[in-house]
């Protein structure tokens, strides 16, 4: 079943634009929308449907429906999920001729018209929150139903390439909002300026309590290396770098898990923190720039463990009914990381962006989160945690430096982890 | 001079000159001026030093080992597919890097054949990942070309030595020690400058197959600076010492490069009495096999692992491929307005300052000039929207060097044969240059333009710096699609890319020669 968007009229055709109408908030005429491949330009029709609004049944005056046409959607052609309740009612003759003229029309006008009509909200985040099998597809059509503008998550990179893609972007960025840094960037990020406040309020189930006015968060996990469930698998650092365990980890200067990792040795061992690094250099099999690049290693069977989240073995246990990736507890703790998310002030969308982190600690985007970021939600979804969750290993012991903290010791930390590492 | 009657003014070829030098000490000035030394160089910069010193003599010694007894070989032997052979011997120069890693996973990787075939014996899969890794791609492309620069000292031998040797008694070993070892010494030095070189600046390879911080060479280092830290006064620092490191290797490379020669000889067919030995045909035939193996095992991986992917490809890939195609256009062309104005220029005998010019481009690094472009555009213009054109430049400015050894000796002939017939015809400027000079030079321009083009279509060095998440080259899309695992794609991609890189090369260099045997 598809959509039809109506769009890009000229003027005449469009006497009351509604702008970005929440879906809910619809009028009785908001009927349908046009079905075109996206990015298409020109006459692609792919089908023509329409839908009216439960409540309202349209059929005696569809004749007035082109005039209500919302001239700034333009030609997102999207096939409509879920929404055969609605178009039970077959169209009449004299809607679909109006409904093919529109099509006409808008397919011609696309031509020149900008795609840009649909507001669009540009989200810049890591690789795998945008992969098939990530948050992603699910967010952008959750959210995209009670927008009226178009989602764009682009993958740029793990979490920390995404601060230095940032900085790099300056003021000029097209991104909204950044969604997947943490707290142990979240200080060098309001440093730069480029992060406007936010006024998000939700009743977070995290472990920390949560007063960041620049940052909201959406999910939270413990760090820990993942390993196949039947061999042993160390107690602590020591214990893993005095074995000839292999390990994939990822670099901190361009990945938050990296970076955790950097972390947590610093806040278990402190001073000792470059001796510990010096040990694990030879478990180490290689440093990858992200952490799909590394799951996707120890996938491959490149390493014995790999440094993910005690979480990542639900994935494994809910989506693939297998059980036999385990998550390590060691006995220092294990650092936690809080996933944030903040609304760029170069946006040229504040509205849509307050909107879509508001969006991120509602049900709809924290229901997602934990069967397919495979993270904790940073809000517990009114179904609750999926069946699976429980089985997950509690760590002894949660570590967690404060946001200042991070950034005081991270140059110091990394130039000892290059300097273990390099040798 | 500048009163000397010519018929065409150099003055376009000494402002393409102009232009270069400027692009190149512009923005090496740009990088200088932002380098910080507040922080310095840390130890990880100086481990990223010693490992691109450490292989790039590896490499050159591997190399240039390997290429001696393979272009003794190719010297002695007579055989059917001996100019495919050597012709082939000539690829690895225009195969994308990205394509080559790729087919060198499928085969040496560990899940790749050579693994595979060791599992079967019980024994461990090999580990690309890390310094081997980056030598074996560095041996993979600079064998060829080691044993191309070492074959031709071979064959600057005239067969009237080998002759005067044989009817002297002169076994293999005094063969060796009388005329073969002369020549290697002249000619090894030079060839272990240039593989050296070539491997200072290699950054793909140490990005793809380079295992973090212990595998990370001074190029990838200035990459990370960039992307990760955005720290431009470290990544002009670091492009610092790059440009002293691989100024030293190019001006070490022109320098060991010329030496005695044989003299003449009268090119009668060589024969060569001391490789008539079973021993020795063996042997030959076995350095023959090995060096075609290791050659076109790679590169058959790609096609049979791509073919199945070809026909899915991501819509992401064929746009990739599109800006690929732009890239490579763009960059032929600005190469082809440089190049061209510099190689009259040269050939009317202002060669000196132009002819450096052209080899800037050999000591300076892309990542470098692409640091210095994004420093001196950032102030003014969004870098991002202008990848696609910056990186048509530096490749035609990477390419500069060669295409000039192309142009060059041909302009100089065409000048020398024709300039005083055409003067005393009154055939000055644009004439001159459109019916005489570019209908004789159309076979080199199209050879040097094939080149670029496939050069440039399969470069992944500066659009690494430039790209946003949004755009990518066909390079730059393998690279992507190979971090999310999505091999068969990237297999696909990479075929593609191959496919488009030896079509653009084929195409050009064909068209230069179409009609042209007049």
């Amino acid at each position: 079943m598809v959509r039809i968007e109506l769009g890009a009229l000229p003027p005449s055709f469009a006497t009351t634009p509604p702008r970005y109408l929440r879906q809910e908030e619809a009028p009785a005429h908001q009927f349908g929308k046009v079905i075109m491949p996206e990015r298409s330009c020109g006459l692609l029709l792919i089908g023509v449907a329409h839908r009216h609004h439960p409540t309202s049944g349209c059929v005696g005056n569809c004749a007035e429906m082109p005039l209500l046409a919302d001239p700034l959607n333009l030609n997102r052609l999207k096939p409509a999920e879920g929404r055969s309740g609605n178009t039970s009612t077959l169209p009449n003759a004299a809607m679909e001729d109006a409904m093919k003229y529109l099509v006409i029309a808008a397919g011609l006008l696309s031509t020149t018209a900008a795609v840009a009509d649909v507001p669009e909200l540009t989200v810049y985040t890591y690789d795998s929150f945008v992969s098939d099998w990530g948050p992603g597809p699910a967010v952008e059509k959750a959210f995209e139903e009670i927008c009226g503008c178009d989602l764009k998550l682009v993958g740029a990179g793990d979490g920390a390439a995404l601060l230095a893609r940032v900085k790099l972007e300056g003021a000029r960025s097209d991104a909204d909002v950044v969604l997947g840094l943490d707290t142990n960037l979240t200080a060098a990020a309001k440093a730069t300026g480029l992060f406007a406040e936010h006024s998000v309020t939700a009743d977070y189930a995290l472990p920390v309590a949560w007063d960041d006015t620049t940052f909201a968060p959406y999910d939270w996990g413990y760090f820990s290396f993942v390993h196949n469930a039947d061999t042993a698998a160390p107690a602590n650092f020591k214990e893993l770098a005095a074995s000839d365990a292999k390990i994939v980890i990822q670099d901190p200067r361009s990945s938050t898990p990296g970076l955790g990792l950097l972390m947590w040795v610093k806040a278990a061992y402190g001073d000792e923190a470059p001796v510990i690094w010096a040990d694990l250099s030879d478990n180490i099999v290689t440093v990858t720039k992200g952490w799909s690049e590394a799951y996707g290693l120890f996938l491959e069977g490149e390493a014995d463990m790999v440094l993910s989240y005690t979480t990542s073995p639900a994935y494994h246990l809910i989506a693939e009914e297998d059980s036999s990736k385990a998550a390590a507890v060691f006995d220092e703790g294990h650092y936690m990381q809080v996933e944030v998310a903040g609304k760029l002030a170069a946006s040229d969308q504040p509205e849509l962006a307050d909107q879509f982190l508001s969006f991120m600690v509602s049900d709809a985007f924290q229901s997602i989160i934990p069967t397919t970021n495979w993270m904790y939600p940073a809000v517990i979804p009114a179904a609750g945690l999926p069946a699976g969750f429980e089985t997950l290993v509690q760590p002894g012991k949660s570590l967690l430096l404060t946001e200042d903290e991070a950034a005081s010791v991270r140059d110091a930390a990394l130039d000892e982890w290059l300097t273990a590492l390099s040798q | 001079m500048a009163d000397c009657a010519q018929p065409v003014s150099p003055r376009l070829g000494i402002g393409a000159a102009v232009l270069v030098a400027a692009l190149i000490f512009g923005t090496l000035a740009a990088v200088a001026l932002r380098a910080e030394p507040g922080r310095g160089l840390g130890s990880s910069d100086w481990a990223a030093l010693r490992f691109t010193l450490i292989q790039a003599c590896l490499s050159a010694g591997l190399s240039v080992a390997l290429a001696i007894p393979v272009a003794r070989a190719l010297a002695r032997r007579r055989f059917m597919g001996r100019r495919v052979m050597i012709a082939l011997l000539g690829a690895p120069f225009i195969l994308p890097v990205i394509v080559a890693i790729l087919g060198l996973l499928q085969v040496f990787g560990r899940a790749g054949w050579i693994s595979d075939g060791l599992s079967l014996f019980g024994l461990e899969p090999v580990q690309i990942y890390g310094l081997h890794g980056v030598v074996l791609a560095h041996v993979f492309f600079n064998l060829p070309l080691a044993t191309r620069l070492i074959l031709q000292g071979w064959q600057e031998i005239p067969a009237e030595r080998f002759r005067l040797a044989a009817q002297l008694g002169a076994d293999a070993r005094d063969m060796r020690r009388l005329l073969e070892y002369p020549m290697l010494r002249r000619i090894v030095p030079g060839a272990l400058a240039v593989v050296f070189a070539i491997c200072l600046s290699s950054f793909a390879v140490a990005l793809t197959l380079g295992g973090g911080p212990r595998a990370t060479t001074i190029e990838l280092a200035i990459y990370q600076a960039f992307r990760f830290d955005f720290d431009l006064g470290r990544a002009a620092l670091l492009s610092g010492l790059q440009m002293v490191l691989t100024g030293a290797a190019a001006l070490v490379a022109v320098k060991v490069a010329v030496g005695e020669a044989f003299g003449t000889g009268l090119d009668r067919p060589l024969q060569r009495w001391d490789g008539s030995t079973v021993t020795a045909r063996i042997l030959d035939g076995f350095w023959i096999l090995l060096a075609a193996g290791f050659l076109l095992l790679p590169l058959s991986a790609i096609a049979l692992s791509g073919l199945p992917g070809l026909g899915a490809l991501p819509v992401s890939v064929w746009m990739a491929a599109l800006n690929s195609i732009l890239v490579a256009s763009l960059s032929t062309v600005i190469l082809l307005l440089l190049a061209l104005p510099m190689a009259a220029a040269v050939a009317l005998g202002r060669g000196g300052m132009i002819e450096v010019a052209g080899i800037l481009g050999l000591a300076a690094s892309p990542l470098v000039i692409g640091t210095g472009l994004f420093i001196v555009i950032y102030p003014i213009a969004d870098p991002f929207a202008l990848a696609l054109p910056v990186t048509a430049l530096v490749n035609a400015v990477m390419a500069l060097p060669f295409a000039l050894r192309i142009l060059v000796p041909r302009a100089r002939a065409v000048v020398g044969r024709y300039g005083r017939l055409s003067m005393s015809l009154d055939m000055r400027g644009w004439p001159f240059v459109w019916q005489v000079l570019i209908p004789r030079m159309r076979p080199q321009i199209g050879f040097a333009a094939g080149l670029v083009a496939a050069l440039s279509m399969g470069d992944l060095g500066v659009i690494a710096l430039f790209a946003d998440p949004e755009f990518a080259t066909l390079p730059l899309q393998v690279y992507r699609l190979m971090g999310a695992y999505r091999m068969e794609a990237a297999a696909g991609a990479a075929l593609l890319l191959l496919a488009l890189s030896m079509t653009a090369f084929w195409i050009l260099d064909r068209g230069g020669r179409w009609h042209a045997e007049a």
